[in-house]
């Protein structure tokens, strides 16, 4: 067959025109460019020497490694803070009726944005599912995790540094109120929706093999797949953080034909998590969740944080930033972003009551454990000082 | 590029080497392959360096830890405290399971689907068209969403499940039915059932090559088949006890226990894949039919043969030339479109994988683990196809 381009080199007789060589030529000039600025920017990190004992010189850091890690400097630079969050659980993290991130987990991305550029809103919120969320965190996608994250040893190994716990929460099993089950045991070899990809599987698998009971999971990766499972009957029971469960049951058409059985299959302690290899970051990051909880403990709310400023409680002036210093400096933020924080969100109690408190937007919810140290709960931060 | 120097491979003295068309030539495929290679080395060592700074591990000896989480559905048996690598391996066969039976449903529903378009009976073309139109041009996802949270999920719930003759149970959790459970007799039986699959075998091509070679009727296909039921039927009763007894799907106290169950999502899953690749295995099979002449069929009509006739004896040989390379992606297709199982809760290799990045934190390895698995199945199924295809192609002199 004979194609156009053949009949250009039968024509010249296997030499190339000069043309079609300057093209050729241009080409190869443009290559060896592109190589060279390939490799240059390529340059390997210097190896790090085999250490002989424990008392070895300090590895030479590569910069182009700890620039990447400065999270503090990114975020600063960029304006905005991007919270890995949801947008699916009542409560914690949903969308509000003009389409706007609120929950208690929301809040608490809010609160840092508020330290770092006093305004809650400078805030990019990243929707991840429970599967996902893992490693967004682990490649530093988010700059903080705040999405119902149960804090354990393997993830804290894994994925990311966990600032501290900010929910206590247990895991919960519901059912259908004329069902009349009331313990795991009257659940054996029953269906159970699940999230894939969470704690809760895990747990529910060990609770149900310790008692020697059977069942069968249906997992989806999607939480709103798992609980509209549920609710068409296509699973006996759904099973999740007590919280989350009052959060669904709460959304489902009939709330009270369903009961949250009064069993705690686990320990799930939700805490605020940032990625590894900037430790300036995860302390601020800290430091706004104590400042929260401190601020409930000393009294200070969002209403009433201009007339606290002129407070003689010298805790309350070093937390609004008017006296003395709670390390503000070393962090590298504003000397009155405490202030800054109370007025954006409120304080810890406030935020819950915002949203699962007796008038909260989302639904009732009793704080239990979630109650300060001090009323009989074990919310408990480190000082101000 | 070679091509058009046949005769030369080297370079042709009195010709200045920059104008020489084989140097020129030999310098340009040296030039891109160093331009792959160097693209590639980026972007592998890219990912390398990536997952050093995020501390990203590449082992893989994760996989013999306990994986603690529940599957949904599993062919071999597994409970939580298999390893990780053993889930993994419930998932590939979750994916081969789901892929297996829908290329054969896919298959039968597109020739059926494509014959029907093709047909003369205006009724029937126009529910094929119409069939084919609507499911080729409305996502896969959507599709899937609506067998399985429209459809399958709104049976009636399991306590008042639908009874079908048989009797077959469809409920929320799946279509239960009878199914049958082997006594102590069933591998004596199954020497029979063995012998006469073997025996109709043989008798098929002895009988037919006698039929081809002397030209008289032997009845190869009806022998074979009379064999292929008599000698198990003999053997049923020759060997005791029945060799097969029924189990009854009896309603507990959740669900059914008992006789052979298929999930609503492994259901769901099935149709969505089947009744999609099915409307393009369809349109396939009907170009192939399409692209043999006009006038085969006349002549072979004119000789004398019967409309099955042309179509197995004329057209099919011809058309299955035609079809078989289109098919085969569509094959690769619906089992790569398997993996969006993971939306609808069926524990295909996608979603099993998910769940161990998820429980073990190993993102890199699992995502490699599960792109070599897609890519071996591809492969295998390819290589299947490209060997049937060398049968049925044309030999050209």
């Amino acid at each position: 067959m004979r194609f156009p381009w053949n009949s250009y080199y039968e024509k010249e007789e296997n030499t190339v025109s000069r043309k079609t060589l300057s093209a050729l030529l241009t080409l190869l000039i443009l290559l060896t460019l592109v190589l060279a600025a390939c490799g240059g920017s390529t340059e390997e990190c210097p190896e790090c020497p085999e250490c002989p004992s424990v008392e070895c010189p300090e590895c030479p850091a590569c910069p182009e490694v700890s620039a990447g890690q400065d999270i503090f400097g990114t975020v600063m630079a960029r304006g905005n803070l991007v919270c890995g969050a949801r947008t699916d659980l009542l409560g914690f993290g949903y969308l509000d009726e003009n389409d706007r991130n609120v929950g208690f987990d929301i809040d608490l991305c809010r609160a840092v944005a508020a330290a770092m550029f006093n305004d809650p809103e400078a805030v990019e919120f990243v929707p991840l599912t429970a599967a996902e969320r893992g490693p967004a965190l682990q490649t530093g996608e988010v700059d903080m995790l705040s999405r119902n994250l149960t804090w354990t040893s393997s993830r804290d190994a894994q994925w990311g540094n966990f600032t501290i716990v900010m929910f206590y929460d247990g895991q919960g099993m519901m059912v259908r109120k004329d069902s009349g089950y009331t313990t795991l045991e009257d659940l054996d070899g029953a269906t159970v929706c699940v999230t894939t990809g969470t704690t809760t599987e895990k747990n529910l698998a060990d609770n149900f093999r310790q008692r020697g009971l059977s069942y069968e999971a249906v997992t989806f990766e999607d939480t709103s797949a798992v609980y509209s499972a549920y609710d068409e009957g296509r699973c006996d029971a759904a099973t999740s953080d007590k919280s989350q469960l009052a959060a669904v049951r709460e959304g489902l058409a009939n709330p009270d034909d369903h009961i949250i059985m009064d069993v705690t299959m686990s320990k799930e302690p939700l805490t605020p998590a940032v990625p590894t290899g900037d430790d300036h970051w995860f302390d601020v990051v800290k430091t706004v969740m104590y400042v929260l909880i401190n601020a409930e403990e000393l009294g200070v709310t969002s209403q009433n944080v201009e007339e606290m400023m002129s407070s003689d409680n010298i805790e309350v002036l070093r937390l609004l930033g008017v006296e003395g210093s709670f390390g503000q400096e070393d962090l590298e933020l504003a000397q009155d972003f405490g202030a800054n924080v109370i007025r954006a969100v409120g304080n810890y109690g406030e935020i819950y009551d915002r949203y699962m408190g007796p008038n909260g937007l989302a639904f009732d919810l009793p704080r239990g454990l979630n109650e300060l140290w001090s009323n009989g709960g074990i919310l408990y931060a480190p000082p101000l000082r | 590029m070679s091509q058009s120097s046949p005769s030369r491979m080297f370079h042709r003295k009195g010709v200045p080497l920059w104008r020489d068309v084989v140097v020129l030539q030999w310098v340009a495929q040296i030039l891109s392959a160093i331009l792959v290679l160097v693209f590639m080395w980026f972007f592998i060592s890219n990912v390398l360096r990536g997952a050093e700074v995020r501390g990203l591990s590449w082992s893989y000896s994760f996989l013999k830890e306990s994986a603690g989480f529940p599957i949904s559905e599993s062919v071999i048996p597994y409970d939580e405290a298999k390893t990780f690598g053993y889930a993994f391996v419930v998932g590939v066969l979750n994916t081969l399971k789901v892929a297996l039976v829908g290329i054969v449903f896919a298959t039968i529903l597109g020739i059926v689907a494509a014959i029907s378009r093709l047909s003369t009976n205006w009724l029937v073309s126009r529910i094929a068209s119409v069939y084919i139109e609507i499911i080729r041009n409305v996502p896969l996802l959507v599709q899937l969403f609506f067998w399985y949270f429209g459809f399958f999920q709104r049976l009636p719930p399991v306590q008042e499940a639908t009874t079908l003759p048989g009797p077959i149970y469809l409920s929320q959790r799946g279509l239960y039915m009878v199914w049958f459970k082997p006594t102590s007799t069933f591998w004596t039986w199954m020497i029979f059932v063995g012998a006469a699959l073997v025996g109709s075998w043989v008798l098929y091509l002895v009988l037919s090559r006698y039929q081809v070679r002397t030209g008289k009727t032997a009845y190869p296909v009806a022998t074979a088949f009379a064999v292929l039921i008599v000698l198990p039927v003999a053997g049923w009763f020759l060997v005791g006890d029945s060799p097969l007894v029924s189990n009854v799907p009896v309603l507990g106290k959740f669900n059914f226990e008992g006789g052979l169950r298929i999930t609503p999502e492994f259901t769901g899953m099935l149709v969505g894949l089947v009744v999609y690749t099915g409307a393009f295995i369809a349109e396939v099979v009907r170009a192939g039919i399409l692209a043999v002449h006009k006038g085969q069929f006349e002549a072979a009509r004119a000789l004398g043969l019967n409309q099955m006739q042309v179509l197995r004896l004329v057209v099919l040989p011809q058309s299955l030339r035609v079809i078989i390379p289109p098919l085969i992606s569509q094959y690769l297709n619906l089992t790569k479109n398997s993996s969006l199982a993971i939306l609808i809760g069926y524990a295909d290799v996608f979603f099993v994988g998910r769940t161990i990045i998820n429980q073990s934190g190993r993102a890199v390895p699992v995502f490699l683990l599960i792109m070599a698995i897609y890519l071996t199945l591809s492969l295998i199924t390819s290589v299947i196809m490209n060997i049937y295809n060398r049968r049925v192609r044309l030999v050209e002199r």
